[in-house]
C-alpha cells in the first residue's frame, strides 16, 4: 500500500513532465504561439511601464548583471520592510521590527531561493511582510532561478543569444507562476487552507483556558512556497502545520506543485536542443537517483528505530516520531524526497527525528543538488555534470569532449570547476568553522553524530538554496544567521554567474557536425555515465561526513 | 631514423638518466607545474619534518608507521618524475643523434663570382653556396642551378639517395645532408638556429613542450579534484575532533594522496609527450602537441588523387578485344608487344597477363629488336625475327599504321576506346602488321589497402575528399573504386582553399597533404597539414608537420596517433578517478575504526588492520603509476570503430576495471603488508 502511494505520485509527474516541459518552451522560445494571445497584453503593459520597449538579447554578462542588480534592488526594498514593519499597515498582532542579523539572513534566505527560516512565521513576521517580503520573494526568486536557468539552456542550444533578463523574468511571471499560484491556491483554499487578513484567533478551550491560534493568508503563500520550490513556510512547522496542509490530498498536491517544474525542465532543455532524447538522458539519470534515495528513505523509515523497537514497543509502522499519522511513512518519505531533491525545502515532517539511514536521503540530494532541483539551478548543475561526464569520456572515443555540437576546452573547464568547487567549499569550510568555535558548538541540541548532522546539514541545506531546516539546532543567532546568510549568497550567485560565462561561452563557438565519430550525449549509455559522474564526482566528495555523522550514528544506534 | 636504431632508443643508458632525473625533478619550483604531484610532494615534506623532530609533533609511537608513510609518499613522486623523464630521455636521445649532424660545415660561398670559404654558422638568409659530391649542404636553402643526388638519411633515414634539382617542386634541401653525385648551387633560405635541423632537434627534445588546450582543461578538472580533496580531508579534522576522534596528521595525508588523481597527474605530461614521439617515430614532425591532437579531432581529410590515393602512373587492368579477335591472341600480342619494354605501363602489361594466367609464347620476341616509344610516332613494340611487327600505342597513330600497311580498322573499335577514355582510362591499340587486335585498358590504380583504410575513416567519422586535376568522369571512377566521399575534378591549388574553408565554415576540423609551393596557402589553411620532406621549403614552412619519408597517405596514421593520445589522456584519467570508491573503502574505516569499533563493517575488504589498510592503499596508489608507465608510454590500443563501441570498451576496461582493480590490487598488498603490521 505505501509503495503504491508513491508510486502513484509519481507516475501523475511522469504524465505532467510533457505537457508542462511544452508549455514552459513555447513561453520561453521567442516563437509565436497560442499563449501569446492569452498573456500578450498583460505583458506589454508591463513592459511599456518598465520601458523595456527593445527586448533584444543580451550578451551572457549584460544578463548576469541584470540578475543581479534585480536580486540586489529586492534585497534591499525587503530589508527596510523587515527593520520597520512594526509600524507599517497590516500588523493587527502588533509585531515588532526584526533583528538586524536575522533581517540579513531572511532577506538572503528567500532572496536566493533558500527560504531557511530562523525565526517563526507566527510571531516575527506582520502580514504585510508576509505578502510585501515573503510571497513577493517566493516569485522573484523563482522566476530569476527559472530565466537564468532558460538562458544556461539558450546558450548551451546554441540560439542566437542567452535572451533578455528582464523579459524571461516577466514572462516567468505573467505566465508560469502568477497563473498557476493562483489556481493552486484556490484549490488549496477549496481543501480547507486559511486565507485571511483577521488577526490571530483567541479561542477558549473546553477546559477553559485561553488559546492563540494563528491563522492569516496561508493559501496564497502555500501556493508559491510549492511552486517556486522556495519552502518557507507561514507557520514554524512549516507544512506539517495543520492549516499549511491539512489533508493527504493537499499533501499530493503540494508534493506535484513543487516537483513538477523542476521536471519538466529537461524536456523542455530537450525541446531546446531539437532533441527530445537530451531532455530525457537528464531526466532519466535524476529519476534514478530520485528513486535509489527515496527508496533508502523509505526503507529505513520503515524499518523504524532500533532502539525504540528493542524495547518492546509496538512499531509495525516504522519510525513515527516526528511525523504526522495524517500522511504517514510513504506521503512522509516521499514529502521529505522531494522537497530536498527539488530544493524546495518545505517540511511535512521533522528531518531532525528521521532515522540515522534516512537522514542520508534528504543530505545527499541537497549535497548533489542536481536531483530535479528548484527553480532551474538543479537543471543547470545537471548539465554542469553532464559537460563533465562529455569531458571526461569524450576523451576516450579519441577526440576533443564535444557538448551538442561545442568543444568543451579549458574556458569551460575553469568556469566549470569554480561551480564545482563552491559546493563542497561552502558546505565543509563552515562546518568545520563550526566545530571549532563555541558559538557553533554551542547550538548543538543533541550532542555526538546526531549533532554533528545537525550542524553539516544547516550548511548543506544553506549551500544548496534548499531551506528545510534539520531542526533542533537553536540557529537563531548572530552566528548562524551571519554564515548561513553568507553560504546561501555564495550557494546561488558564484555557480550561477560560472554558468552562465559557460553559456556564453559555447554559444561563441562554432557547432561540430554530428558523425558516427561523435560522442552521443543522448543514449542509455550516457544516462549511465551522466549517474556515474554524479556520483563519483559529486558524492564522494561528502563521503567522509555521512560516514561520521549519519553512518557512525546508524552504526552506535542500539 | 631506422627501426633498430629507434628500438635501440629504450636501452640502459636512457634508464639511468631517467632515475637520474626523477630525484632532479623532485626540485620543488620544477614541480610546481605540476600541482597534483606539487601536492604529494609537500605531503611528504610534512611526514618527513614528524620523522625527523617527532618530538615536536609528538609522533614517537607512529614512528614505523611513519617512516613507511614517508617512503612510499616519496616513491609516489619520484614514480611520476620517473615517468616523465623516460618520456623525455627518448626524445633527448633522439636528438642527441641529430645533434651530430649539426657540426658546424664548412661551406664555399659565393661572393660575386668569387668562391670563399666559410663556417656554417656564418651563413645568413639569402647567401649562395655551391655543394660538390661528397660535401655537406652547410644550411637549409634551394637548389638554384644543377641537380644532384643526395643522401637525406641522417633526417630520415631513408638510405637511398633522393634527387633535388633547380626549379619544380624538387628543390628544397636540408642542411646536413650530403651531396652523393654531381654539384648544385643553393640558396641558403634559414639563419643559423633557424633551420630544419634545429627546430626537429628542439622539437624531440621537447625542450620548447608547450600545454596543449586539452592538456590545459584536463589539468584543470585535476587541479579542481585536488582542492575539493584538499577541502575535504582538511575540513575533517575539526569535524572528527567534535566527535572526540583523533586524526593523526600522517593519517590524514594518506587519505589526501590516495583521493587526489595521482595518476593520471603522474602519467599526464608522459602521455603527451610519448604521443609526440609516437609520431616522431614515425617519421613525422609534428610543429607542437596542439596539431596531434587536432590531428584527432579531424572531420574532413583532402588528399591528392595521385601519389596518395593511386599510384600516379597508368597500369594496365584490362585486354579489350575489338572485332572478330579473342582476348586470348589480344593478350599474347600485348605480352610481345610489350616483352623489352621497361617503362612502367610495359611492364604492368607483362604483370597483368600473368594475373590472368595467359599462356603466349615467349620466344617469339627472342632477337627482335624493341622500337623504342618517340613522341612523333606515339607507339611502341618489336620487330620479330620472323619478319612481324607488332606495335602498341595511341589508337589514332596504331589506327595510322594499320591502314598504311593496308589492314582493315574493325568497326567496334572507335566505340571501344571511347568508353575506355569515357571512364578516365587510357586506351592502347595492340596490333600486328595489318591486323589490330583490341585495346589495353591502361588505368591509373588506386593503392592496394586504401579502399579499406577509407572505410575505417568513415567508421572513424572522417570523410575525404580526393582533389584530382583529372575530369570530372574520370575522377568520379576513381572515387567510386578507391571509396573516397568525395571528389573535387579539375582542381587547382585555389580551389583546395575554397573547399578547406568550406569545411571549417561547417565547424568541421580540416587536415590536407601536400608538396608544392602552390600548395602552402592550403597547408596553412588546414588544421592539419602535412607536407613532404621532399616538398618545397613554402610548403614545409606552411604545414603543422612534416613527413620526412614523403608519404602523403602517412596522414591517416597521423589521425589515428592523434586519436590514441587523446584517448589515452580520457581512459587514465577515467581510471585514476574510479580508483577513489576503493581507496575510500579502505581507508575510511581504517581511519575511524579504533575510536568507533562498528565502523568495522564499512571495511568490506576484510583488510588486516587500520595500519596496514592505510599503507596497502597507499602503496596501491604508488605502484599504479610505474605499472602503468608502458600504457602512457604506447598509447592504449586504438582499432577503428563506432565512437559508441569505442567508448563502450573503453568504458568498460578503464571505468569499470578502475573501481575493480583496486578493490584486489589493495586486497593482495595487504594480505603482504599484514605479515609485518
Amino acid at each position: 500500500m505505501g509503495t503504491l502511494q508513491m508510486v502513484v505520485v509519481i507516475l501523475i509527474l511522469l504524465l505532467l513532465v510533457k505537457p508542462v516541459g511544452t508549455y514552459v518552451y513555447h513561453v520561453f522560445s521567442g516563437e509565436p504561439n497560442r499563449t501569446d494571445k492569452w498573456f500578450g497584453r498583460t505583458e506589454n503593459g508591463i513592459y511599456r511601464l518598465i520601458g523595456l520597449k527593445q527586448r533584444e538579447g543580451m550578451s551572457w554578462k549584460k544578463y548576469a548583471l541584470s540578475f543581479i542588480l534585480t536580486n540586489i534592488v529586492l534585497v534591499a526594498f525587503s530589508y527596510i520592510i523587515l527593520r520597520v514593519q512594526r509600524g507599517l499597515p497590516l500588523n493587527p498582532n502588533g509585531t515588532s521590527d526584526m533583528e538586524q542579523t536575522l533581517t540579513f539572513n531572511t532577506v538572503i534566505s528567500f532572496m536566493t531561493n533558500t527560504n531557511l527560516q530562523h525565526y517563526s512565521g507566527e510571531t516575527g513576521l506582520s502580514y504585510f511582510s508576509q505578502m510585501a517580503v515573503i510571497t513577493m520573494m517566493m516569485f522573484t526568486s523563482a522566476a530569476s532561478g527559472f530565466s537564468v536557468a532558460i538562458a544556461f539552456v539558450r546558450g548551451i542550444t546554441g540560439r542566437e543569444s542567452v535572451g533578455n533578463f528582464f523579459e524571461d523574468f516577466v514572462k516567468a511571471h505573467v505566465r508560469i507562476f502568477l497563473p498557476l499560484a493562483l489556481l493552486v491556491t484556490l484549490i488549496l483554499v477549496g481543501l480547507h487552507v486559511p486565507q485571511t487578513l483577521k488577526p490571530t484567533l483567541e479561542v477558549t478551550t473546553l477546559e477553559g483556558q485561553a488559546q492563540h491560534i494563528a491563522i492569516g493568508p496561508v493559501a496564497s503563500l502555500e501556493s508559491i512556497k510549492h511552486l517556486g520550490t522556495n519552502g518557507g513556510g507561514f507557520f514554524g512547522a512549516n507544512s506539517a502545520h495543520p492549516f499549511e496542509n491539512p489533508s493527504p490530498l493537499t499533501n499530493v498536491l503540494e508534493i506535484l506543485s513543487m516537483w513538477m517544474l523542476p521536471a519538466a525542465l529537461p524536456y523542455t532543455y530537450g525541446m531546446f536542443a531539437k532533441n527530445k532524447r537530451q531532455g530525457w538522458v537528464i531526466f532519466t539519470a535524476m529519476m534514478t537517483l530520485f528513486v535509489l534515495l527515496l527508496g533508502l528513505n523509505y526503507y529505513a523509515e520503515t524499518r523504524g528505530n532500533p532502539a525504540i523497537n528493542a524495547l518492546g514497543i509496538e512499531s509495525s509502522q516504522g519510525s513515527m516520531e516526528g511525523k504526522e499519522v495524517r500522511f504517514g511513512i510513504p506521503q512522509s518519505s516521499l514529502f521529505t524526497t522531494v522537497t530536498t531533491a527539488a530544493t524546495t525545502g518545505s517540511v511535512n515532517n521533522m528531518h531532525d527525528t528521521l532515522t540515522p539511514l534516512g537522514e542520508i536521503t534528504p543530505l545527499a540530494l541537497m549535497m548533489l543538488n542536481n536531483v530535479f532541483g528548484g527553480k532551474g539551478v538543479g537543471l543547470i548543475n545537471m548539465l554542469m555534470y553532464a559537460i563533465m561526464g562529455v569531458f571526461l569520456c569524450g576523451l576516450m572515443v579519441g577526440r576533443t569532449p564535444e557538448f551538442l555540437g561545442r568543444k568543451i576546452e579549458a574556458r569551460e573547464m575553469k568556469l566549470i570547476a569554480i561551480a564545482i568547487l563552491i559546493h563542497p567549499l561552502i558546505i565543509l569550510v563552515p562546518t568545520a568553522g563550526a566545530f571549532l568555535t563555541e558559538l557553533g558548538k554551542g547550538s548543538i541540541t543533541n550532542p555526538g553524530f546526531h549533532g554533528m548532522t545537525q550542524v553539516l546539514y544547516e550548511y548543506v541545506s544553506s549551500a544548496a538554496n534548499n531551506g528545510s531546516g534539520f531542526e533542533g539546532l537553536a540557529d537563531n543567532t548572530s552566528f548562524w544567521n551571519i554564515t548561513t546568510g553568507i553560504v546561501m549568497l555564495l550557494g546561488r550567485y558564484v555557480s550561477v554567474i560560472a554558468m552562465l560565462a559557460v553559456a556564453g561561452s559555447l554559444l561563441r563557438k562554432n557547432t561540430v557536425p554530428e558523425t558516427t565519430g561523435t560522442f552521443r550525449t543522448d543514449n542509455g549509455l550516457f544516462t549511465g555515465i551522466l549517474i556515474g559522474t554524479v556520483l563519483i564526482i559529486g558524492a564522494l566528495t561528502f563521503l567522509p561526513v555521512i560516514v561520521l555523522g549519519p553512518v557512525a550514528e546508524y552504526l552506535t544506534l542500539r | 631514423m631506422s627501426t633498430a636504431k629507434r628500438k635501440k632508443l629504450l636501452t640502459g643508458p636512457i634508464l639511468l638518466s631517467a632515475v637520474k632525473d626523477s630525484f632532479v625533478k623532485l626540485n620543488p619550483v620544477t614541480l610546481l607545474k605540476n600541482p597534483v604531484m606539487f601536492v604529494v610532494e609537500i605531503g611528504t615534506i610534512i611526514v618527513l619534518l614528524m620523522v625527523l623532530a617527532p618530538g615536536y609533533f609528538h609522533a614517537e609511537q607512529s614512528m614505523g608507521f611513519n617512516i613507511t608513510v614517508f617512503c612510499i609518499l616519496l616513491f609516489t613522486v619520484l614514480f611520476a618524475n620517473f615517468a616523465e623523464a623516460l618520456a623525455e630521455g627518448r626524445g633527448k636521445a633522439q636528438a642527441d643523434s641529430l645533434k651530430k649532424t649539426k657540426q658546424d660545415i664548412t661551406a664555399n660561398k659565393l661572393v660575386g663570382t668569387a668562391i670563399k670559404t666559410v663556417s656554417s654558422s656564418e651563413l645568413r638568409k639569402g647567401d649562395i653556396v655551391v655543394v660538390s659530391q661528397g660535401e655537406l649542404i652547410p644550411g637549409d636553402g634551394e637548389v638554384i642551378e644543377g641537380l644532384a643526388s643526395v643522401d637525406e638519411s641522417a633526417i630520415t633515414g631513408e638510405s637511398a639517395p633522393v634527387i633535388k634539382e633547380a626549379g619544380g617542386d624538387f628543390g628544397s634541401v636540408t642542411g646536413g645532408t650530403r651531396v652523393v653525385s654531381d654539384e648544385i648551387k643553393v640558396r641558403i633560405t634559414s639563419d643559423p638556429g633557424e633551420s630544419f635541423l634545429d627546430r626537429m632537434i628542439s622539437l624531440v627534445e621537447g625542450a620548447k613542450r608547450q600545454k596543449t588546450p586539452n592538456e590545459i582543461a584536463l589539468n584543470t578538472l585535476l587541479i579542481s579534484l585536488t582542492i575539493i580533496f584538499l577541502i575535504v580531508v582538511v575540513t575533517l579534522r575539526p569535524i572528527a575532533g567534535y566527535l572526540g576522534i583523533a586524526l593523526d596528521i600522517p593519517v590524514m595525508i594518506a587519505l589526501l594522496v590516495c583521493l587526489i588523481p595521482t595518476t593520471i597527474g603522474g602519467l599526464l605530461s608522459a602521455i603527451g609527450i610519448a604521443g609526440m614521439d609516437r609520431v616522431t617515430q614515425f617519421n613525422v614532425l609534428a610543429m607542437s602537441g596542439k596539431a596531434v591532437e587536432a590531428a584527432g579531432d579531424i572531420n574532413t581529410m583532402i588528399l591528392d588523387k595521385t601519389g596518395t590515393i593511386t599510384f600516379g602512373n597508368r597500369m594496365a587492368s584490362e585486354f579489350v578485344p575489338v572485332g572478330q579477335e579473342t582476348e586470348v591472341d589480344l593478350t599474347a600480342w600485348a605480352a610481345i608487344s610489350s616483352l623489352k619494354d621497361e617503362t612502367p605501363e610495359g611492364r604492368s602489361v607483362i604483370e597483368l597477363a600473368k594475373k590472368l594466367e595467359r599462356s603466349y609464347d615467349s620466344s617469339l620476341g627472342d632477337g627482335g629488336e624493341f622500337v623504342e616509344f618517340k613522341a612523333e610516332t606515339r607507339m611502341s613494340g618489336i620487330d620479330l625475327r620472323d619478319g612481324r611487327s607488332v606495335r602498341k600505342g595511341a589508337v589514332d597513330s596504331v589506327k595510322k599504321w594499320v591502314l598504311s600497311k593496308g589492314g582493315q580498322i574493325p568497326g567496334d573499335l572507335d566505340s571501344r576506346s571511347d568508353d575506355i577514355a569515357r571512364l578516365g582510362g587510357t586506351p592502347l591499340a595492340v596490333a600486328v602488321d595489318n591486323r589490330i587486335y583490341g585495346l589495353i585498358y591502361l588505368k591509373d590504380t588506386v593503392k592496394p589497402g586504401m579502399k579499406e583504410r577509407f572505410e575505417e575513416l568513415r567508421q572513424m567519422g572522417i570523410k575525404t575528399i580526393m582533389c584530382t586535376g583529372d575530369n570530372p568522369l574520370t575522377a568520379a571512377t576513381i572515387a567510386r573504386e578507391a571509396g573516397v566521399d568525395d571528389f573535387i575534378a579539375e582542381s587547382t591549388p585555389e580551389d583546395k582553399i575554397e573547399v578547406i574553408r568550406r569545411e571549417q565554415a561547417q565547424g568541421k576540423l580540416v587536415a590536407m597533404t601536400g608538396d608544392g609551393t602552390n600548395d602552402a596557402p592550403a597547408l596553412a589553411q588546414a588544421d592539419v597539414g602535412l607536407a613532404m620532406n621532399s616538398g618545397t621549403t613554402a610548403a614545409k614552412e606552411a604545414a603543422n608537420m612534416v613527413d620526412l619519408d614523403s608519404d602523403p597517405s602517412k596522414i591517416i596514421e597521423v589521425v589515428a596517433i592523434g586519436k590514441q593520445l587523446l584517448m589515452t589522456r580520457g581512459a587514465l584519467t577515467t581510471f585514476s578517478i574510479a580508483n577513489d570508491i576503493a581507496k575510500y573503502f579502505a581507508i575510511i574505516p581504517a581511519m575511524f575504526t579504533l575510536a568507533i569499533p562498528e565502523m568495522e563493517v564499512l571495511n568490506v575488504m576484510g583488510l588486516g588492520s587500520p595500519s596496514s589498510a592505510i599503507i596497502s592503499a597507499l602503496i596501491f596508489n604508488a605502484i599504479i603509476i610505474p605499472l602503468l608507465i608502458p600504457l602512457a608510454m604506447r598509447g592504449v590500443s586504438y582499432k577503428p570503430m563506432s565512437s559508441s563501441r569505442l567508448l563502450g570498451r573503453n568504458l568498460f576496461i578503464y571505468g569499470f576495471g578502475g573501481v575493480v582493480v583496486p578493490f584486489v590490487g589493495i586486497k593482495l598488498i595487504d594480505m603482504v603488508v599484514s605479515i609485518w603490521i
